[in-house]
């Protein structure tokens, strides 16, 4: 608890920061000689908070997602972007834009995260038919399944002259939150309540189908009920900043390798830890060449492949 | 009561379960034996309503598997399948601690605690309380999962081939504690066994399969004799009479 609580501080100093880092000059000093009406407080309502609010967000609810996703497949190494779920969002938002591109936000929103339902379960059928022996073949699936899909989007993208704007949602970037342009992303912190509220439906159903059974629980309810929060999230994910690599991965496996799985526990930690993770990757994204910023989605991949790399390694292959 | 009726279950066109109606006991210790194939575990998981029957119905205690509330069947019935390949990694306190799921869902209470922690004193398991099962050796894990099981604390108790991993000692101590549930708790305990001499000395009851069918069953004393178990394991098996106990010796 006091590590938790640790934790917290560190992630809330980070966001902190996050508030004050920037090209216009926002400090206390300024705030306090220019109030909110000054340009400083303008600044800090219009776009430091958002973005700053949009990080933690982001951070939280995809990682929480990756430990969903993690628990219901029963696998160390699936995340939305590694079993086609992020790829599937954007197949849709992109559908949505090409066929109905007046409708709300929302609305739209709402048909990627069908697209990403669809597209996760998919996986999950194909994982159903083709038994793996091997751990590492899982994702591997799903990052075929992803590419295929991705394809699919490119393709109708390029005939469609909307390739720009599938590159912006394939790389996750916060420099364009404003005011009034992230509000979606609460419900990404719906979905880690909700997650937090099942904790023990999805521990027990990490423990496998017939466990889950035995404990009275309907294995397919449960599962659902994950690809549902995964698929919001991602979606609601890629439709505001764009999807964020590797942060549904390894925050849940360090929590995972530090305090074990059961999620009544671990949901906290892996909010926590997510949400600080991205406000330090994009702080250093906006610090790196400054006064120039480097996408958040850049730096997770260098960052987040190198610790990904180290997990991989130290798992022996075809542990259960 | 654990009632089959005409039980089935067909893999492609090859039948595993043929049609098996059984009356198992209320109480005591069940064995279900069998040479490999025999149908038993799938029998098992059908019973346990893990796996769907193509034909058949089983009720349990009154209640009929696959119609009956799987959280209400949970508080009556557990069942413990072999090779449990556990991704998830939990401590043997939580392992044991979800075996309350069913009347907890979570909440544990005073009553929950206490069931909690005398199946881990059960199952020799204080001093592993707080370690993760992929820290455990193979039978350790085994123990952690009966644990489980126990503290689930149902009357009917199914579990397929629970001496799975255990050394000796920890293989009669599994039996002696299933006999022990029976006698002293009225739970009833049905099991699928290899070694028919821990089946002969701690059953009340035997089932014999062979190739998806009920080829004998009844008392032991039914049972363990040569001319029913020759030709269920097509082999010379012999039995003697040692210290009251009927003991088969078939090593060569």
């Amino acid at each position: 608890m006091p590590a938790l609580i640790a934790g917290t501080i560190i992630t809330i100093a980070l966001a902190i920061v996050s508030l004050f880092v920037g090209v216009s000059d926002v400090s206390l000093a300024s705030l306090l000689s220019g109030g909110w009406e000054g340009r400083p407080g303008e600044v800090l309502l219009i776009s430091r908070i958002p973005r700053t609010a949009a990080l933690v967000l982001a951070g939280a609810s995809m990682a929480i997602s990756g430990l969903v996703m993690q628990m219901i497949v029963r696998n160390r190494f699936v995340e939305p972007g590694t079993t086609g779920t992020s790829e599937s969002a954007a197949l849709g938002f992109l559908v949505v834009t090409i066929f109905a591109p007046g409708w709300p936000l929302m609305a739209k929103m709402a048909v990627a995260a069908l697209f990403a339902l669809g597209g996760t379960a998919l996986f999950l059928r194909v994982l159903r038919a083709v038994p793996l022996r091997d751990v590492l073949l899982v994702p591997l699936v799903g990052i075929m399944l992803g590419g295929i899909v991705g394809a699919i989007g490119a393709f109708i993208a390029y005939r469609t002259n909307l390739m720009g704007s599938m590159l912006a949602w394939n790389m996750g970037d916060f420099s364009g939150v404003l005011r009034g342009r992230y509000e979606l992303m609460w419900f990404g912190l719906a979905g880690c309540v909700l997650a937090y509220i099942a904790a023990d439906r999805f521990t027990v159903a990490g423990m496998g189908k017939d466990f889950t059974t035995n404990l009275g629980l309907n294995h397919r309810a449960v599962m659902i009920l994950g690809l549902v929060i995964v698929s919001v999230v991602s979606a609601v994910v890629l439709v505001s900043v764009g999807s964020i690599p590797f942060l549904g991965l390894i925050v849940p496996n360090v929590v995972s390798m530090l305090i074990g799985d059961n999620m009544r526990r671990t949901v906290p930690w892996v909010a926590v830890g997510g949400a600080g993770m991205v406000l330090a990757c994009d702080i250093v994204g906006r610090l790196i060449r400054y006064p120039y910023e480097i996408p958040i989605s850049v730096v997770m991949g260098v960052v987040g492949s190198l610790l990904f790399l180290y997990l991989l390694l130290r798992t022996p292959r075809g542990a259960k | 009561m654990i009632i089959t009726n005409q039980v089935t279950k067909n893999y492609g066109t090859s039948c595993v379960v043929d049609g098996v109606t059984l009356e198992l006991p209320q109480g005591g210790v069940t064995s279900i034996i069998g040479p490999n194939g025999a149908g038993k575990s799938t029998l098992l998981s059908m019973v346990s309503r893990l796996m769907a029957m193509d034909k058949g119905s089983v009720t349990i205690g009154g209640l009929d598997v696959t119609k009956a509330k799987s959280d209400e069947l949970a508080k009556k019935l557990s069942i413990l399948r072999q090779d449990n390949h556990m991704t998830a990694r939990l401590t043997v306190h939580d392992l044991v601690s979800f075996g309350r799921y069913p009347h907890s869902k979570g909440r544990l209470n005073i009553e929950d605690k206490a069931h909690i922690d005398r199946a881990i004193k059960y199952l020799d398991l204080e001093p592993l309380s707080g370690r993760f099962l992929d820290e455990l050796s193979g039978g350790q894990r085994q123990r952690a999962f009966v644990a489980m099981v126990l503290a689930q604390d149902t009357d009917y108790v199914l579990l397929d081939e629970p001496l799975n991993n255990l050394d000796m000692k920890h293989a009669m101590g599994m039996m002696k504690l299933m006999r022990q549930a029976a006698d002293d708790l009225g739970k009833t305990v049905v099991l699928v066994l290899h070694d028919i001499n821990f089946a002969s000395w701690y059953s009340d009851h035997i089932v014999a399969m062979k190739l998806g069918k009920v080829a004998a069953q009844g008392s032991v004393k039914d049972i363990i004799r040569p001319d029913v178990l020759n030709p269920i394991y097509e082999m010379e098996i012999n039995v003697h009479e040692i210290g009251g106990q009927l003991i088969s010796v078939y090593y060569g």
